[in-house]
Parts: C-alpha cells; sequence; structure tokens
C-alpha cells in the first residue's frame, strides 16, 4: 500500500541541548517500522531519475521496494553493487542535491529520504554481524591506490571486487581519509568507517599506512614493484588561509588542523594531543566543514559559537541537515560578514576577528551572487578563537611523487572523463582533481577510473 | 610498528635511539624528519633524522625529554615498539653549494646540526662547528662532533666545559679571526637562532635555520607549523624545514611555540606522577 503522505518520515535524532554536550552520533537512524513506511513513499517509477542523481548510481527504487518487503539483507545487496561504502554515504551525501533533487515525490511534497533509508539498510546488515564476503577470484593484475579516503577507498573495493591484488598507501596512521581525520564522530561514527574499511580488507584490500607517497616513496618505485596502474587520490589537503592580518596568532587553526587535533588525534576524548579549549569561537566559511568545526567547538566546551560567513544563508554550501542541526544546537549564523583582520593579545593568542559587513551584488563565474564589502561596517566581534574553513587545496606533494604530472595552476591533477592522467597508467579521482568536493564525488571518481583501469589494462587480454 | 634496536642516553634528558625503519632510511637526507607516535593514542611529533643507515636500514632519532609524548617515547628500550614512524618528511638541507660553512647546534639542535656538519665535511666544505650547552653534563656528540669538522668550539653559559658564553660569542670571534665563511647554518632554540640571525645579518652572511614547530600530519594538512618568512606564511613541514634565516619572523614563531605551554606542563607532570606510582610499587 502506497504511503501518500507529502513528508519524509522525520530522522530519529537525539535532543539538541543534551547532543551539544557530547561526540555521541546525533541522527540515530530509523526504526524497522519507520523504515518501512518511508519506503512505501517510492512510487518505483520507470524511469527513475533519482539514479541519475546519485554520482555512483544506486540502484534506488530497488533498493527501497526491498526494504518495503523487508528484504533488508538484499536492499543492502543491491546498494552494495554499486556502493562500495553504503553506511557512510547513508550518513553524509547532499542527497538534497543529488538522488533526492530528482524525486519526483519531490515535486509536490518532500521526496523520499533515500539517503535514510540507505543508512537503514547499510545499520542493519551490519548490526546482523554478517558472513565475510566472499573473496572474487584473483585476475593476476596488481594496481596501487595512493590515499584511503573516499576516492581511494571506492577505487580499491571496485577493483578488488574485479578480481584485482589491490595495495592502499596512506600517509596516516590511520585508513579513512577525512572520513576519519575530518568528519567528526557525532555525524560519523568511526566505528562505522572501521566497519566499512574491513570489509574491504577481508575481501583482499591490503592497507599499508604512514607511507607517503612523494616522500616514503615515488609513483615509479610502485610500477617498479610489479603495480601495473596507480590511482591517486591523495585529496585537498592543504588548507587555504585568508591573507589577513593576524593569522598567525595562537588561537587560529585550520579547520583541518581543529578536526584533525579533536577527530583523529582524539582531544576529545581527553589523548594527549593538546588542543585549546577557547570560550568564544568564529568559523569562517559556510560549507560542511565549517558546520562540523563549530559543532566541535561547542562539544569540547565554548561558549559561544558562530558562523562567520560572507554571503547568505541562501548561499550556504552545507548539507541542509548539518545547517539545520546546527542551529537547532545553538550555533549562531553572521551572515553577509567577512573577516578583515585577526587581532591578538600581547602574548599573542587572538582576542577579536575585525569583520565587515557584506552585500550580495551580480551573479559570479560561479552562479552565486557576488559579496562586495561594506568598509563603513567594520566591527569587532569577541573571540577567542577564529577556525578558517574557507576551503583546501590539492595536497602538493603528488607533484613530487610523479614528476611531470600535469596539474592545474593551482594544484588539481588534470585527467579526462575516466580519470586518466597525463602519465601512462597513473589515474586519478576525488578532490585532487576536483578540488573540495564531497564525499560521494570522490567515491564515483573512484570508482569510474577502476573501471577505466580495468578495462584499460585486462582489455589488452582480451 | 618499528622497532628499537639501539638506545644511548647521551645525557640525562636527552636519548639517542636507532630505530628499524628500512623505508625511511632508503630514502632519509640531512635535514629531513620523520613524525611518529610513541603509543597509541598518542601525540603525533616531528623529530628530525639524526643519522641513518641504509644497508642496515635503520634510522637514528635524538630527542630532548620535554613533553609527554617525549617521556614515553623515553620509557621505550630497545627490542619495544614504536607503534608509527613515517617519513622522511621536509626538504632536505641543501650543502653542495657551500665552501666554508659554520655548524651551530644548540642544545639538542646540535643532534640535527650533526649529520648536516657531516654531509659538508664528507662534500669536501671547511666545517667549523660550535655547540652551545648550559652546563658540562648536558653536553652531547662532542667526539662525533670532532671527527667532522675542521674546527670544533663548545660553548658552555657557565664555562663548565669549553668556553664560556653563547654561540654568537663564538661565532663572532670567528667571523672577526678573518675566516670566510660561505654559509651559517643555525638549528636550536628559537632565540637561539635568532640572535645568530642578527649577528651574521650585520656581516652579510647567508644563515640557514631549521624550524622544529608544532606539526601534526607533516604533509601540508594541518598548517600548524605555519611561520612568516619575508611576509608570506609558508609551513614548516613541505617548505622547509630549512628557511633564510634573514628573514623568518622569530617572535612570531617563538609566540606560536608556547601555545600549549600550560597543556603540556600538565601532561607532562601528570605522567610523571604516573611513572612515579609505578616505582613506589
Amino acid at each position: 500500500m502506497a504511503n501518500l503522505s507529502k513528508n519524509k518520515n522525520p530522522m530519529p535524532a537525539q535532543n539538541p541541548e543534551e547532543r551539544n554536550k557530547t561526540f555521541d552520533e546525533v541522527a540515530l537512524g530509523y526504526t524497522e517500522a519507520l523504515a518501512k513506511s518511508e519506503a512505501e513513499r517510492c512510487l518505483n517509477c520507470k524511469k527513475p531519475y533519482c539514479v541519475d542523481g546519485c554520482p555512483v548510481n544506486v540502484q534506488i527504487p530497488e533498493f527501497i521496494k526491498k526494504i518495503a518487503d523487508g528484504d533488508y539483507e538484499g536492499a543492502y545487496s543491491t546498494i552494495k553493487q554499486t556502493n562500495t561504502l553504503p553506511a557512510v554515504c547513508g550518513r553524509v551525501c547532499p542527497q538534497e542535491s543529488q538522488c533526492e533533487a530528482e524525486c519526483i515525490r519531490g515535486r509536490n511534497g518532500e521526496p523520499v529520504a533515500i539517503g535514510r533509508l540507505e543508512r537503514f539498510a547499510a545499520d542493519r546488515h551490519n548490526a546482523n554481524n554478517p558472513a565475510n564476503p566472499e573473496k572474487p577470484t584473483p585476475n593476476g593484475h596488481k594496481a596501487a591506490v595512493v590515499g584511503s579516503g573516499p576516492a581511494g577507498l571506492a577505487c580499491a573495493g571496485t577493483l578488488a571486487n574485479l578480481g584485482w591484488d589491490v595495495t592502499i598507501y596512506e600517509a596516516l596512521h590511520t585508513p579513512g581519509g577525512v572520513l576519519v581525520y575530518g568528519i567528526p564522530e557525532f555525524r560519523l561514527p568511526k566505528s562505522v568507517v572501521k566497519k566499512e574499511i574491513d570489509d574491504l580488507i577481508r575481501l583482499g584490500v591490503k592497507i599499508v599506512t604512514n607511507v607517503i607517497i612523494g616522500k616514503t616513496l615515488m609513483v615509479e618505485e610502485l610500477f617498479e614493484d610489479g603495480f601495473e596502474a596507480v590511482f591517486l587520490g591523495s585529496g585537498a589537503g592543504l588548507p587555504k588561509f585568508m591573507g589577513i592580518p593576524g593569522e598567525n596568532l595562537n588561537g587560529v587553526y585550520s579547520a583541518n588542523e581543529y578536526l584533525t587535533r579533536v577527530n583523529l588525534m582524539k582531544a576529545y576524548k581527553n589523548s594527549s594531543t593538546p588542543v585549546l579549549r577557547p570560550k568564544k569561537v568564529a568559523v569562517v566559511g559556510g560549507g560542511n566543514v565549517a558546520m562540523d568545526s563549530a559543532r566541535c567547538a561547542l562539544r569540547m566546551g565554548a561558549e559561544e559559537v558562530r558562523i562567520v560567513y560572507r554571503r547568505s544563508g541562501d548561499e550556504l554550501p552545507a548539507r541542509a541537515e548539518e545547517v539545520a542541526h546546527a542551529k537547532e544546537e545553538g550555533i549562531i549564523f553572521n551572515f553577509l560578514t567577512n573577516p578583515v583582520e585577526i587581532t591578538g593579545d600581547e602574548k599573542g593568542f587572538v582576542n577579536g576577528l575585525v569583520c565587515v559587513n557584506m552585500v550580495l551584488g551580480e551573479h559570479d563565474s560561479s552562479g552565486r551572487r557576488a559579496p562586495a564589502a561594506k568598509p563603513e561596517t567594520k566591527h569587532t566581534l569577541e573571540v577567542d578563537c577564529v577556525i578558517m574553513a574557507i576551503g583546501t587545496n590539492p595536497n602538493p606533494l603528488i607533484k613530487t611523487a610523479l614528476p611531470g604530472i600535469e596539474t592545474h595552476k593551482w594544484g588539481g591533477i588534470i585527467t579526462d572523463d575516466d580519470g586518466k592522467t597525463s602519465s601512462e597508467n597513473v589515474y586519478a579521482g576525488g578532490d585532487a582533481v576536483t578540488g573540495a568536493a564531497t564525499v560521494i564525488l570522490a567515491m564515483g571518481a573512484g570508482k569510474k577510473a577502476a573501471l577505466a583501469i580495468d578495462k584499460a589494462i585486462r582489455g589488452k587480454e582480451r | 610498528m618499528n622497532r628499537i634496536i639501539y638506545r644511548e642516553n647521551l645525557n640525562d634528558f636527552v636519548t639517542l635511539m636507532k630505530v628499524d625503519a628500512e623505508l625511511v632510511a632508503k630514502k632519509a637526507k640531512p635535514g629531513q624528519f620523520v613524525i611518529l607516535r610513541a603509543e597509541e593514542d598518542g601525540e603525533r611529533i616531528p623529530l628530525t633524522i639524526a643519522d641513518y643507515d641504509r644497508a642496515e636500514g635503520s634510522v637514528t632519532i635524538i630527542f630532548q625529554i620535554v613533553g609527554a609524548t617525549t617521556e614515553k617515547l623515553n620509557r621505550l628500550g630497545v627490542g619495544d615498539y614504536i607503534v608509527d614512524l613515517a617519513g622522511p618528511l621536509g626538504r632536505a638541507t641543501e650543502t653542495s653549494e657551500y665552501k666554508s660553512v659554520a655548524v651551530i647546534g644548540g642544545g639538542v639542535g646540535s643532534a640535527i646540526a650533526l649529520p648536516i656538519a657531516k654531509q659538508l665535511y664528507n662534500e669536501g666544505a671547511a666545517v667549523y662547528s660550535i655547540a652551545g650547552f648550559r652546563s658540562r653534563e648536558l653536553v652531547i656528540l662532542e667526539d662525533r662532533f670532532r671527527e667532522i669538522s675542521d674546527k670544533y668550539i663548545l660553548m658552555t653559559d657557565d664555562g663548565s666545559a669549553g668556553e664560556k658564553g653563547l654561540v654568537t660569542d663564538a661565532l663572532k670571534v670567528l667571523i672577526e679571526s678573518g675566516i670566510k665563511l660561505d654559509c651559517v647554518i643555525a638549528i636550536g632554540p628559537l632565540i637561539m637562532m635568532k640572535f645568530v640571525c642578527l649577528l651574521t645579518k650585520k656581516y652579510g652572511i647567508k644563515t640557514i635555520i631549521s624550524m622544529n614547530p608544532i606539526m601534526i600530519d607533516g604533509t601540508g594538512m594541518c598548517g600548524g607549523c605555519r611561520l612568516t618568512v619575508g611576509g608570506e606564511t609558508k609551513f614548516a613541514c613541505v617548505d622547509g624545514p630549512d628557511f633564510d634565516g634573514h628573514l623568518v619572523d622569530f617572535d612570531e614563531a617563538m609566540a606560536r611555540s608556547a601555545i600549549y605551554k600550560n597543556q603540556e606542563r600538565s601532561a607532562h607532570d601528570d605522567i610523571c606522577n604516573l611513572f612515579k606510582k609505578e616505582a613506589d610499587q
């Protein structure tokens, strides 16, 4: 029986007043009853636009139908056919601008809660201690993957499923890339990431940590070691700063540094990694990373946390749900506000953020209205910490790893549609190619490159 | 996991460890560093590579016990494992263009200066080494320095070993003696490097310093190690750790190095108390 409700079943979540003090996951996930009734909202369209909206083309109506029928494991298998990390994507994908943006139900009411259903299927599968996945028959080919973030994991998973012998090289001590150092526990529990990575290891993927390609090993050496193809998924790690006075004061963090200290290095659990515990925090930027930083700062004990964003609320690039959660938790939003200087005390610690108000003008190259400063509106926000979440550039070490690889001026690796770079048998994808984007776009690129690698190398045999 | 294959207490506060790290040893060059974690959930700290042996597949680290992590590291012995060690990171020190160099090491900084002095010496440059310490008990690596120096000058604050005075005093005497230096390489506390640079600027001698700031990943990701060089922001991990000392904003770097001073002190005390308790039992 179809569910004709115009609204999605709401996501059960922790109470905002309680959750803003802990790192436990905010969104609790659908119960079986909520999932089933939400699944019944799907019209199972003959021409499913939602599938086109998904960067890895998850067979959405098919898996949702299985949830409606109570075949949860079947739903999971359907998702897993095209998506290496369902439990991650169900949590962090910007569904509202992808699959759910295309959903027919969204034309008159809310779209089907595809992301929540994906998470339900994945969590259900993981909770039932599934049997080891069957190892595919080895095809005798070897590939190396640089970086264990979303792009690398998707590429490795896809190749392993095709029978490739895959080794991932990770620079940090823990695999997962931005999934472990960037996205906080309360939005993406690390146990969820670990579970998905363990699945890959069971598939036969090898992960070598503490190896920096470009320093410890060069790409050429990987080929000498017998790898036939190399995928570069080294991400966009290099944080941007604004270039305003005072940015090197104590208490100015890149979002990367702040999030890494709190999440990967577990400062939230009192590990030996130090982090400042400021009272009043300004986070500059309006993306998911800005929301994550602000919500972390609140949980680390700050009394007042504000987002400082130079455009208006309509232009916020963050996922709608994260913005809503941040507001519920008490994050203050200073829209149309842009920092011009950070001030400090005599010991070099931050004590203020000087800002000007902005006004939106004509549409710029990004299609958004360009903000312009109103200099007469200069004012100072009293803060003891500033977190810069204004984006990142591709990791600079990759050029050392493979001298001669063609890159854009801003550092991004140049590839064709399949992820092929200017170097033979070297592919790339994710933020290293596009600049900072989303988990799912990186996964899509990793998967695409994996299929292209398989075609190029194994195609020769046929 | 990297096995410790040799350890030596250079003095009561400074320890030398040789660690199995084949891939790092294969690529390591003087001036580069590794990042390590002494134990699970421990902090990531950068340590300069003091020496390496490609045949043996080992790297040598020398560290001063200054905080919780180095305290824990110092508790490890031969046969124990360091949980994570990654490198070699940073750019190597460029030495090939110099023919006559003063290499200055302050305190544990001499451990970092040693491989650079050694490389210069092996390349045929005249090496004038100046090492400064607070007092006789803290002197390290004296013999190793003498082997690879045309001249070795030992300075202590209290005069209990070598000559009494600062490394800058010795450098001034050296320069005024008429020896022509085409470069000074200074590695040690920020305040020492600052004053070496002020002196060499007067004489117009190029000066290279090595930064050792707080960092997490060492690959350009966190930006915690940033400093101002010639008015521009640089990352010590990927742009350094060596910089033209005459362009570095040392006052800013000193303020930045003190960011976690209070937290570090309490962490250090916690660890010490923990060890004391263990020892009492």
